[in-house]
């Protein structure tokens, strides 16, 4: 098997995350599919990592994870306030932001 | 001692704020705090005058710094002062005759309420003047100038009441402009040429300039001399500023103010001096000014309109005798001086009679006050007399050195000006006589004023008359002074050089023919308002008379090229403004605002939507990567 | 050590079958996070992903990073999803309608050319030949790890320490409520009721029913009628209170069917 695959099933995984994004209104699972972009890319490190021989990918895997974690925590936060004041999590109706 | 040079200027102004700033808790004692701060200045200013008489004559320039106004690298502009015999002279001018305004202020504007505040914008007045003539450089010179364009817009429309006083003010201000405009253009290029302001430095390397370049400078100078000495073109606010009380009058046309100009081409004579062509169209105007103000003045009936154009035509003498270069420079500075005693204490007696035929200033409501007014009498008819130029008084001295000096300009232009300069004198003559004996001969020509109270006229209060015995006394002895021993002549070459020109006429000539123009000039003014009895009511008088009580149409000229052409240049602008700039600035916020109002719909405020943009510009993106690597 | 860096340089066989099962396993997994209605599968099917993801990541070599993905990924940052779930509204279901004019065919359209970009640019670069990480790993995997991350990216992981701090304090000032008057005691809270004299004892129970737990069915007073009072207000608050007023029809009509799909039956039998 060409190990280039795992690149392929990364940038699927990434499509797949990004388009929902694009297409969920509840901002948890919004929030689930950019997690799950996130996890492409590092798929995408980790490949890489093997393919150059080094292991400055799998670092920087590494620091996405920890950047990842502080993203989810305020992000939730957020949702969780913007839950309290709304009783509502959709992303659709947090839209005063317009004309 | 050079110490003193910034007490000159600081104790006017002090004054000017103290009674500006003051309240009107100071209105008791306004006045006489006003005066006091001139009368300071004035004794400082003797006392450096005494200073410099003790020193040679080529120690004479004293300077002082006080700081740096600007500290710029390559733009140096120092609050710094020079006092030289010049400027002495202007200072001792200007706070001598300045003081006795003042204290003849006291008795004229006794009823006024706004006395206080009166003496403070004449206490600016005489400040600004000082800087001016006391500046070391072109740029704090500007400040005293403006100072002085400030002082005389407050002081000409004191009586803002009247709104002719108040378009006076407007129409002094404005005019004078155009003259601040050309000093401006002439420091610039002052500094652009020289790279400094200072006077020193500047006439020093005055060589390293080519002619054209002195020449434009002139000329913008002469522009700026023109406009506060009230010459052809920029003449026609003077006889307007006979709005402001007559004080005022007597200090703009006397002291301060128009003499500006004439310091200021005396001042330069190291820039005029390379510029002959310059050189020549100050005479130039000088010359036309002369006969303007001399025939404006035939025809006035108004007494301060009369000895505004009989200033005008005086200070045109000056200008003349500042073009003609070294010859004339301390000729025109002489007759400032003597000038300034006469024409003040002109302007004190005409004020004067004023206050006594309830401020009527018709003279042909005048007549026979000879008797009821007998010192205003004495002393504007010493003035008269020495305004014309007779034998042995003050402008019979000062003028005579002009024309004859005109004489000795040589060749066509001598003979030319030489006989403006004769006609000038016998024109002056003929009006100064009229003044004369419209006011104080002939018989009661009196009428009630518009509240029908009959004037009973009656000799001034001691504050007023004692300032004109002194003026009185200065327009006698000055000039006989100032002649006797050439003193004058050497009080002053140092500064402004002097070269006794070939004159083709002999001085005996120049003096003889003087007379006979005097003479004849007198004698037609009395044929004609001495021996019969003067109308009341003017007669319709001949075309030129007519012209001239209209300032010789300088309003009407004024009115149809300057105003007429500048409201459709405006209205051309406007035109041009509304259609073409507004059209673009408009068009281009119309289509903006369009295509706004369409993109606004793109901004519906879903992050979803603003997602799939942002997802869509990457996908753009890596299309772009990937086709720039395969191209 | 021989056999770890054999794993990292060469794909067997065994790898390639793990792969497209499991790599089958994750698409699926993906699909169903953004297709699922309730948030809670969304969740479950993304640990399941990351699982999988983590598997890939011991087969890539990156040991101490597929720990981690399943410690910190699945096990912390998941578990927080699902708590946030849980505390917003576990059975509140999403609408898949779009309301969004034009936003899903735009979305497809966009997911669909990035996807083949990024996957032609893949094909584009030719990556075929994998140096494998067994000289790296020759001095011990972790221990090479930490070398970098102590060494060449100290500061990054300095600065990621700073951002863990910040995101800890930004989530407490970003949850947390001031109160503005101090907490009543208990003691406080029972002389009010006395006084308000309104409901003096304990609330009444929740509505027993006798089909299933009833903590969503409204108790029914003596004369009968349902009481609001038996239900807890955020039951109320999320709408999921149980309607029971039509359930005895229902549960007839249940018994008449049963018991006809019986003779029925028996019809049938006869």
């Amino acid at each position: 098997m060409n190990p280039v695959n795992y690149l392929y099933l990364a940038a699927l995984l990434f499509t797949i995350g990004a388009s929902g994004v694009l297409i969920r209104k509840n901002a948890i699972v919004l929030f689930m599919c950019v997690e799950l972009m996130l996890n492409a890319c590092n798929l995408a490190f980790v490949a890489f990592s093997r393919m150059h021989g080094n292991l400055d990918g799998q670092i920087i895997a590494f620091f996405t994870m920890v950047v990842a974690a502080a993203e989810v925590v305020v992000g939730l936060a957020i949702i969780v306030s913007l839950f309290r004041t709304r009783h509502s999590a959709s992303v659709d109706d947090a839209s005063l932001m317009k004309l | 001692m050079e110490n003193l040079i910034a007490l000159l200027i600081a104790a006017p102004l002090l004054g000017a704020a103290v009674l500006l700033c003051g309240g009107r808790r100071l209105d008791k004692a306004g006045h006489w705090l006003g005066t006091l701060f001139a009368a300071a200045s004035f004794g400082i200013g003797v006392a450096l005058f005494t200073d410099m008489l003790g020193r040679a004559a080529d120690d004479r320039t004293l300077s002082q710094k006080l700081y740096t106004w600007i500290p710029v690298e390559g733009f140096q502009a120092d609050v710094a002062f020079q006092l030289d015999q010049l400027s002495m002279t202007f200072v001792l001018l200007i706070s001598g005759v300045g003081t006795l305004i003042h204290v003849y202020s006291i008795g004229y504007m006794e009823h006024d309420e706004r006395r206080r505040r009166f003496f403070g914008y004449l206490n600016l007045f005489l400040a600004a003047m000082l800087l001016l003539v006391l500046a070391d450089n072109y740029l704090l010179l500007y400040v005293g100038w403006e100072g002085v364009g400030l002082a005389s817009y407050l002081l000409i429309g004191f009586w803002q009441h009247k709104s002719s006083a108040a378009t006076a003010a407007k129409k002094a201000f404005l005019v004078n402009r155009v003259g601040d405009m050309g000093l401006s253009i002439a420091i610039m290029l002052l500094f652009t040429t020289f790279g400094t302001f200072a006077f020193g430095p500047v006439f020093a390397s005055v060589g390293n300039a080519t002619e054209g370049k002195l020449t434009a400078i002139a000329l913008m100078l002469l522009l700026a001399a023109c406009g506060k000495s009230a010459q052809v073109p920029l003449q026609s606010w003077l006889g307007d500023a006979m709005e402001g009380p007559t004080p005022v009058s007597a200090l703009i046309h006397a002291a301060t103010m128009v003499t500006a100009g004439v310091y200021l081409i005396v001042r330069s004579a190291a820039v005029f001096n390379g510029a002959p062509d310059a050189q020549l169209v100050v005479t130039v105007v000088g010359a036309v000014t002369l006969l303007f103000g001399a025939i404006v003045g035939c025809a006035k009936d108004d007494i301060k309109k009369a000895l505004a154009g009989s200033t005008m035509s005086q200070i045109g003498y000056m200008i003349l005798a500042a073009g003609l270069g070294p010859i004339g420079y301390v000729f025109a500075i002489m007759h400032l001086v003597t000038h300034g005693f006469f024409k003040a204490g002109l302007f004190l007696g005409a004020g004067s009679v004023m206050h006594g035929m309830n401020d009527e200033v018709d003279m042909r409501k005048y007549g026979a006050l000879r008797k009821f007014m007998p010192v205003t009498f004495v002393t504007f008819g010493l003035g008269y007399l020495a305004i014309i130029g007779f034998p042995g008084l003050s402008g019979f001295f000062s003028k005579d050195m002009i024309i004859e000096a005109a004489f000795a300009k040589g060749g066509t232009q001598g003979w030319i000006l030489g006989g403006v300069t004769l006609l000038g004198a016998g024109i002056t003559a003929f009006y100064m006589t009229r003044v004369m004996l419209l006011t104080f001969f002939g018989e009661k020509r009196w009428q009630p004023d518009a509240a029908g109270h009959e004037p009973h006229p009656h000799e001034s209060p001691k504050s007023m008359t004692v300032p004109m015995v002194i003026l009185a006394f200065g327009s006698v002895f000055a000039g006989a002074f100032f002649e006797i021993g050439e003193r004058f002549l050497k009080w002053l070459e140092p500064v402004t050089g002097y070269e006794h020109g070939n004159s083709p006429v002999s001085a005996m000539a120049v003096t003889a023919s003087t007379m006979v123009v005097l003479v004849v000039g007198v004698g037609i003014a009395w044929s004609m308002y001495g021996r019969r009895p003067v109308p009341v009511l003017a007669p319709r008088g001949s075309l030129l008379t007519r012209a001239a009580r209209r300032d010789l149409f300088q309003d009407d000229f004024n009115h149809v090229v300057l105003v007429r052409g500048g409201e459709h240049l405006t209205r051309s602008l406007v035109y041009v403004d509304h259609s073409l700039v507004d059209g673009v600035v408009n068009g281009t916020a119309a289509s903006v605002g369009g295509l706004s109002g369409r993109l606004r719909k793109l901004q519906n405020g879903y992050a979803r939507s603003y997602a799939v943009s942002m997802f869509g510009g990457t996908a753009i993106l890596i299309a772009a990567t990937l086709l720039m690597r395969a191209v | 050590m021989s056999t770890i860096a054999a794993a990292a340089t060469v794909t067997s066989t065994g790898e390639a079958v793990q792969f497209w099962v499991l790599g089958t396993v994750a698409v699926i997994g993906a699909l169903s996070t953004i297709l699922m209605k309730k948030a809670v599968h969304s969740a479950l099917s993304l640990a399941g992903t990351m699982i999988i993801l983590a598997v890939f990541y011991l087969a890539n070599g990156a040991y101490f990073l597929g720990v981690v993905q399943v410690i910190v990924y699945t096990g912390a940052i998941m578990m927080l999803f699902l708590f946030v779930v849980m505390l917003v509204g576990v059975t509140a279901a999403d609408s898949l309608k779009e309301t969004l004019k034009g936003q899903r065919w735009m979305a497809l359209l966009c997911a669909l050319g990035f996807g083949t970009l990024l996957i032609a640019g893949i094909a584009h670069a030719r990556l075929n030949h994998f140096n494998g990480l067994g000289r790296i790993n020759s001095g011990g995997h972790v221990e090479g790890l930490a070398t970098l991350i102590f060494t060449k990216y100290v500061f990054a992981f300095e600065i990621t320490g700073a951002l863990l701090i910040t995101a800890a304090v930004g989530a407490m000032v970003l949850t947390h409520r001031e109160r503005t008057e101090r907490a009543a005691t208990q003691r406080e809270l029972a002389e009010r009721r006395v006084r308000e004299g309104v409901q003096l004892p304990p609330l009444p129970a929740p509505g027993v029913y006798a089909r299933h737990n009833a903590v969503d069915v409204a108790g029914l007073l003596p004369d009968g009628t349902p009481s609001e009072l038996t239900v807890s207000k955020t039951l109320r608050a999320r709408g999921q209170i149980r309607d029971v007023s039509s359930q005895a029809l229902s549960d007839l009509k249940a018994l008449e069917q049963a018991s006809a799909e019986r003779l029925g039956r028996e019809e049938a039998s006869q």
